[in-house]
């Protein structure tokens, strides 16, 4: 039978072996390249928003409203005037900052709950788990808008109301991890050799089961800026005139007879912002779990 | 079969607490907004009438716990309140708009069905060349694209560029529902195909390679004989769990549908309420929607142990 | 690995015309992957054999010797990436390699069936078995509905099944292991084939299974004069079932004959071999010999004989190139350049080299 630390530093060696395994391929693959290249592209825009828009993205000029495309607005103006392609810029920083953030607190929160279920499992992991249960019998966006709406519109609304919702499948994914993890040898064998639960939890544990935690984010990062796209064409987001691509869509929907490219533009760039983030995903999620089937 | 059904009043009883909490979260709701709950859902140009009686109506000068149950009796009763802007009964509002909501699920459930099940058999027939390819990509595109975005797509296209269906409504009489439902549940199975043919495409390429398909090909079996009664049997099964548990997800997003075709289904009720503080409607909805997705996960399990005769849902699974 | 000159004779018999002609026909087959830029993987290397009408055929070897191939090739079930590089296979004087895929679909059932090791896996997990039997009779014979369940029903019955009426509404999960096997065997029978191919159908299943199930099948292809291509690795099962052999390694045929001639006298080290390692309850207290080495990697098989490496009687020679088929004695051959010494070889015991 094998020391504690014999088993720990052994697993921990054949995690590193199969890590390496799969970085030294990672620039080899393509949908994992595109999606960086597209995902830093759009980052780089929104980054350098200030600097690259040609015009105020809430400055109203009435007298030019609903121009067709020209050498001097790119995509025309929308119904106050406003230059599309600086409000699709300025948009940029909003939709990707926004997506970015509303993932990292369910992220926490979800994860540090399912592993406290699971860790501790018995009659806290059944309470946990039932209200997990009651969370998910509400539609997600059913759950978004409402909470939305109680809160009032904005982006700490849209923070806490995602939270609200989405913190329900980190937890319940992290929790099938760590009951597996529970079991491993070298768990048993640290608890053998007097590792404290918070330890043993935080050091040891955590890294080894939060990669599907991380897996399952990559794809949560898209539903999130889906349903922020989402809260405003409902006009329920991000309040105006802060520019942001759902209600450049909602606002564009007026004049799609005329001015379609209004309606259809900040759609595309969000379909591309998702298959960049898509592309990301399946890419890191490749590298930190080679040996499992996706 | 019928005894293999005997989970269901299990399944029944253990969704009682899960309902219990719908209603505890529902109920919370109005108690999240600060201040005075009716003075803020009136908004700011109430009257102090308008304000006492909605402070009346929703009971909100009692205790916390008695306001509860006050309103845990109502629902048993069936009655989830009265709308304020049309002053109706909720559940009257709520009965006329589901019949449009679950036509739009069901005709959609159909379309997803026709478009992912000869895409996922293209694709797990012959996989990695272009028709898998192809597939793949559709479902790829079919996860990126924001869902109203594709209804407005399709509007533009098939709507106003070329007059082929109505921009929105919802018609009269059963074909004309048919006609105006046809672009919205396109567009929402546009969004559920991703999934269903990721799934089904998956599972295919499992049974595909087994040994019974092999059998049934000795026995001269091939074409949508072996398709239909061998391939398709078997690979249905793990995908219709797949759609039960998605199913959640896609009755939100067929609330947005319904505001951007105009449809007066539970979406557009639900919608119209948020944007005019008719906060009883709203429970309302929200509650209904919520006890009909628990319901709808207890379905999938009875279709799911109807599919397939190892499941055992009461007792585990037959070795 | 080039082809030497092999004997193309197809008959394992090498005396006399034949009365009949054969059944089936494997003639110089040659089974494996093809590959771009890169010599062919060959995993059955130009095989051949007959089987009469009525015939009961044993093909025996290891696990890799590409004896369930060849029956998958018979039956066009091959796995993908695996296909016939060369050779011929005739049914009844026709080359089924040569005809359209639904001209050999319309064979499969009423006159070449399959039955397979795994029954669990084999049998569709969701369709009740008596319909999976009455499937090939509504397809092939064209019979209703109710008359094809109540032929599945006879056709439990005669496989053996008690309460057959009411097992037959059963899913394969709910039956045991030597059950579903009958079922399987029912399925392959009902259209009334003249050739049955059996992958290790005893395989999987207990031992006392075994033996019913095989008897089973005896009794049923006797009572229809259906021929039989006994696919196993295990000597007793072909020493009971059969009456004549081809022993396969590594996919090549090393010796052929009837099986109680090649079994009291084996005339290629390999079959020598294997029944110095298998155990005899005639003769308890024989010690086992077993083979030593492993079979060669499929996409790199040495030149030459390649048992040659393992094998005791093994000379310069052998490594060189392909041995020929040998005639052995009446309707026997053996692939091997010694094979005259080695009936007069002591158990265990290398043959001297002879000048």
């Amino acid at each position: 039978m094998t020391t504690p630390t014999a088993a720990l530093v052994g697993f921990k060696q054949r995690r590193r072996a199969s890590r390496s395994r799969s970085l030294r391929a990672w620039y080899r693959n393509g949908s994992l390249m595109a999606g960086i290249v597209i995902v830093g592209l759009l980052v780089l825009v929104a980054v350098l928003a200030p600097v690259i828009a040609p015009y105020d993205p809430i400055a109203q000029h009435l007298e030019q409203a609903l121009e067709s495309p020209s050498a001097a607005h790119w995509l025309g103006t929308d119904k106050y005037g406003r230059d599309v392609l600086s409000r699709l810029i300025w948009g940029a920083r909003v939709d990707l900052r926004v997506g970015f953030l509303a993932v990292l607190i369910p992220f926490v929160v979800g994860s540090v709950i399912g592993a406290i279920a699971g860790y501790v499992g018995g009659i806290v992991d059944t309470v946990l788990m039932r209200i997990v249960d009651v969370f998910f019998a509400f539609p997600f966006y059913v759950m978004v808008i409402v909470l939305v709406f109680v809160l009032g519109a904005g982006e700490t609304s849209i923070y806490l109301a995602i939270a609200a919702v989405s913190w329900v499948s980190y937890a319940k994914i992290v929790r099938g991890e760590v009951i597996v993890a529970r079991q491993q040898d070298y768990v048993v064998a640290a608890r053998l050799g007097g590792m404290s639960h918070t330890r043993l939890l935080v050091r040891h544990i955590a890294p080894n089961v939060m990669s599907q935690a991380v897996i399952y984010a990559m794809s949560d990062i898209v539903m999130d800026i889906m349903a922020i796209v989402t809260l405003g064409y409902l006009g329920l987001g991000i309040e105006p005139p802060t520019a942001e691509w759902g209600s450049m869509i909602v606002d564009g929907q007026e004049f799609i007879t005329t001015q379609w490219q209004q309606t259809t533009i900040p759609g595309l760039v969000v379909v591309v912002t998702s298959l960049g983030l898509s592309w990301l995903g399946d890419g890191i999620s490749d590298l930190l779990s080679p040996d499992r089937r996706r | 079969m019928l005894h293999r059904l005997r989970f269901i009043p299990g399944r029944l009883l253990q969704a009682v607490p899960v309902a219990f909490g719908v209603t505890i979260i529902v109920f919370f709701l109005s108690h999240l907004l600060p201040g005075n709950a009716a003075l803020a859902l009136l908004g700011e140009r109430a009257t102090k009438a308008s304000v006492a009686a909605l402070t009346e109506q929703l009971g909100l000068d009692r205790p916390l716990w008695e306001q509860y149950f006050r309103f845990l009796g109502q629902i048993v009763h069936g009655n989830l309140g009265t709308s304020l802007t049309y002053q109706l009964p909720v559940g009257q509002l709520v009965l006329q708009a589901v019949p449009v909501t679950l036509s739009l699920l069901g005709l959609a459930l159909v379309m997803s069905l026709v478009i992912s099940i000869p895409l996922a058999s293209l694709a797990a027939s012959r996989p990695n060349r272009a028709g898998d390819l192809f597939a793949r990509g559709f479902t790829l595109l079919g996860q990126g694209m924001p869902q109203f975005w594709v209804g407005i797509m399709l509007i533009l296209l098939l709507a106003v560029n070329v007059r082929a269906f109505p921009v929105g409504g919802y018609g009269d009489g059963a074909g004309a529902h048919l006609y105006f439902l046809f672009l919205p549940a396109l567009t929402l199975a546009i969004a559920m195909s991703p999934t269903i043919i990721r799934s089904l495409r998956a599972s295919m390429i499992g049974v595909l390679e087994s040994e019974y398909v092999g059998t049934a090909k000795s026995k001269g079996a091939a074409g949508m004989p072996l398709f239909r009664d061998h391939v398709l049997r078997n690979a249905a099964i793990p995908t219709v769990s797949i759609i039960g548990v998605n199913l959640g997800y896609l009755v939100g997003g067929s609330l947005v549908i319904e505001k951007v075709f105009a449809l007066p289904g539970l979406g557009s009720l639900m919608v119209n309420a948020i944007f005019s503080r008719d906060f009883p409607t709203i429970q309302g909805v929200t509650l209904f929607v919520a006890i009909f997705v628990v319901v709808v996960g207890i379905l999938t399990d009875v279709v799911y142990t109807m599919l397939d005769p190892r499941v055992d849902l009461a007792g585990g699974t037959t070795p | 690995m080039p082809s030497t000159s092999t004997s193309t004779d197809t008959s394992v018999h090498s005396e006399g015309p034949r009365m009949t002609a054969p059944l089936l026909e494997v003639d110089a087959l040659t089974i494996g992957i093809r590959r771009r830029g890169r010599d062919d993987v060959r995993i059955v290397e130009d095989l051949s054999f007959a089987i009469q009408p009525g015939e009961r055929f044993g093909i025996v070897g290891e696990s890799g010797s590409g004896k369930s191939l060849t029956l998958r090739a018979i039956a066009g079930l091959l796995p993908k990436g695996v296909e016939v590089l060369s050779g011929t296979i005739r049914y009844r004087g026709e080359d089924l390699g040569g005809m359209s895929a639904a001209a050999r679909r319309k064979l499969m059932g009423p006159q070449i069936a399959m039955v397979f090791q795994e029954p669990m896996t084999a049998l569709n997990p969701v369709v009740r078995v008596g319909e999976q039997i009455a499937e090939g009779p509504r397809r092939h014979l064209g019979l209703s509905r109710a008359a094809a369940a109540e032929l599945a029903v006879e056709m439990m019955r005669r496989t053996g099944i008690p309460d057959p009426a009411r097992r037959a509404r059963a899913y394969p999960h709910e039956l045991s292991g030597g059950l579903r096997q009958r079922i399987m065997i029912a399925m392959a029978l009902s259209c009334s084939p003249r050739l049955l191919l059996c992958d290790e159908p005893t395989t999987a299943l207990d031992v006392t299974v075994q033996h019913q199930v095989l008897q089973l099948v005896e009794e049923l292809c006797d009572e229809t004069g259906t021929a039989l291509a006994f696919v196993t690795h295990d000597l007793a099962v072909v020493n009971q079932t059969c009456t004549e052999l081809a022993v396969m390694y590594s996919g090549h045929r090393v010796e052929a004959g009837p099986v109680k001639d090649v079994f009291r006298d084996p005339r290629h080290p390999y079959t020598r071999g294997l029944l110095e390692s298998a155990p005899d309850f005639d003769d308890p207290d024989r010690a086992l010999i077993p083979i030593p080495g492993f079979p060669p990697n499929v996409a790199a098989r040495p030149d030459g004989c390649p048992f040659a490496p393992r094998c005791r009687f093994a000379i310069e020679a052998c490594t060189t190139a392909m041995p020929a088929q040998e005639d052995v004695g009446p309707g026997r051959t053996a692939a091997c350049i010694r094979t005259h010494e080695i009936g007069s070889a002591a158990p265990g015991e290398p043959v001297e080299v002879l000048a």
